[in-house]
């Protein structure tokens, strides 16, 4: 791997992010909203419950958690999704570049974009509202990696799905962590589903998270086990993706879809 | 009928062939778009590929880019084959097509350093002043490309294609939206390459005056067979043809009249 190669894309990015709000603002904007929709939420409900329960750290953590999962996932995918609409295919695999490399570039431009992001909301989160993640303690730290591998897992596929289905199919993506928000546990334990919901929500890494996050929040410990198993499912899922998006690339260059990529199909 | 010349042996060369391709087949379900073909491009060497649209021109350049595998044969950059080793075979070429523009929300210099860290470029910084100068761009160098006009962007995709100096360069109607002054300086950069360099060049184009001026040799492609090989200057006499242009008609219309030479 030439990391030559891997800075290209990551440059790429930062030269189209430079100078552009269309693509600066989006990555605070929308979890901005967020930490003060759910802000307001849970203020309003500590003040209607009395029960003493702070919802802050279990509402608004769950949500800043999952909205930093869904930055990450974007990161990788916004970056691919820059090749699909400059019609840069021809021009990018016709270079040296590995799929390797240029996933790894995707991923580094995620790093740095779903970093902003989190900078963001755990500012405003902690200011406005006070949420403190010194209640998570050191936990804090496997639960945004596992959230970050399982955001970069999702993103990898996503762009295979494209990259095979074609520009259109970008509309596909989008919706993709809201339908997996109610399998992976991100207000609820995972005992409050039906059992075949649960069976789904387990093969899920982020539901891990937010299992060790509510133990935590209720008094408890997370689980070691648990937390090691959603890293473990979470890097599985990384190499699936990687293995799916390499076979989808390899796919398109036997079709001749890489160097007609707009037409969508060879029909 | 299929006249062979031999392959440029210039003093201090390298004698193997810039670019190898034996039996090169392109299927698409029962279609042959490519059909077995075999040539090479020797040192200093530029080749024409010509032929009428559909001929199979731009699948075949596709294969030797990396952007489309073959069903069939293979295809050495240098002596590297390209199926296993590829990032080392890509590394030494490049391409410019007209349908292929650099991405037109980067400005000139912004796409130059992208695809120069691609292509692994040393001294980066000095190389695209140098392709900057070559193509004339200074005016443009922080302009977006997609703001430039067709033949601006022309020039930029060839700015990019020669920024790595490429053993084998691959230009597909490189100077179809050129003005014919733009053309001709593209054309003498182009030899100049040739010339200079060890690398070789493969050359699409439907200017037959531009063919005849740049190519060593033409390979006529017809429904993904050579038909013809040779000098461009020669050939159209050897065929009963006054001009390269009324060979091609020739060729585009009845190409089985010619196969026996």
């Amino acid at each position: 791997m030439r990391a030559q190669r891997v800075a290209a894309i990551v440059l790429r990015q930062f030269y189209l992010m430079r100078g552009s709000p269309a693509r600066v603002v989006p990555l605070f904007a929308w979890v901005a909203i967020d930490m003060v929709l759910w802000g307001f939420i849970t203020t309003y409900l500590n003040a209607v419950t009395a029960s003493g329960f702070n919802f802050v750290p279990v509402l608004l953590g769950a949500v800043l958690l999952w909205d930093f999962f869904i930055r990450v996932m974007q990161g990788v995918t916004m970056a691919f999704f820059e090749d699909v609409w400059s019609r840069n295919f021809l021009n990018l695999f016709a270079t040296p570049i590995s799929i390797a490399e240029y996933l790894g570039g995707l991923v580094l431009s995620s790093i740095a974009t779903s970093t902003l992001a989190l900078a963001v909301m755990l500012a405003l989160a902690t200011a406005a509202f006070g949420l403190s993640f010194l209640v998570y303690g050191l936990l804090l730290i496997p639960f945004l990696l596992v959230l970050f591998l399982s955001g970069i897992a999702l993103g990898i596929f996503s762009s295979a799905v494209v990259l095979r289905l074609g520009p259109a199919a970008e509309w596909f993506i989008w919706p993709i962590p809201a339908i997996l928000s109610p399998f992976a546990a991100v207000f609820y334990p995972l005992s409050t589903l039906p059992r075949w919901m649960q069976y789904v929500g387990r093969l899920l890494p982020p539901s891990y998270v937010f299992e060790g996050m509510r133990a935590i929040i209720g008094g408890g410990t997370a689980s070691g086990t648990g937390l090691a198993v959603g890293a473990g499912l979470a890097v599985l899922c990384i190499l699936l993706a990687c293995q799916f998006f390499a076979h989808i690339y390899w796919h398109a260059v036997r079709a001749g879809l890489i160097a007609r990529y707009s037409a969508e199909t060879l029909n | 009928m299929r006249t062979s010349k031999p392959l440029p042996d210039r003093a201090g060369a390298a004698t193997t062939p810039v670019l190898a391709v034996t039996a090169l087949r392109k299927e698409y379900g029962t279609l042959a778009a490519v059909d077995g073909i075999s040539f090479q491009v020797g040192r200093n060497e530029i080749v024409g590929l010509l032929g009428p649209n559909g001929a199979g021109k731009t699948t075949t350049i596709n294969m030797i880019l990396g952007v489309l595998a073959p069903t069939a044969g293979t295809i050495h950059i240098e002596d590297i084959d390209l199926a296993t080793q590829r990032s080392r075979a890509l590394a030494r070429t490049n391409f410019a097509a007209v349908y292929a523009p650099l991405p037109g929300n980067l400005t000139v210099y912004q796409n130059l350093r992208v695809f120069g860290l691609l292509y692994g470029v040393p001294r980066l910084a000095q190389r695209i002043e140098v392709v900057i100068e070559q193509f004339a761009l200074q005016p443009f160098r922080n302009t977006k490309c997609g703001v430039l006009s067709s033949g601006e962007q022309t020039r930029v995709g060839l700015a990019k294609a020669m920024l790595n100096a490429p053993r084998l360069l691959l230009l597909d109607e490189p100077t179809a939206s050129l003005d014919p002054a733009a053309a001709r300086d593209v054309r003498a950069r182009i030899r100049e390459l040739a010339a200079r360099d060890t690398g070789g060049a493969l050359w699409t184009s439907h200017n037959m005056y531009e063919v005849e001026e740049v190519c060593d040799r033409v390979l006529f492609l017809s429904r993904g067979k050579i038909l013809l090989e040779g000098d461009p200057k020669t050939l159209p006499a050897a065929h009963g043809r006054r001009t390269l242009e009324e060979l091609f008609i020739a060729v585009a219309r009845e190409p089985l009249t010619l196969t026996g030479g």
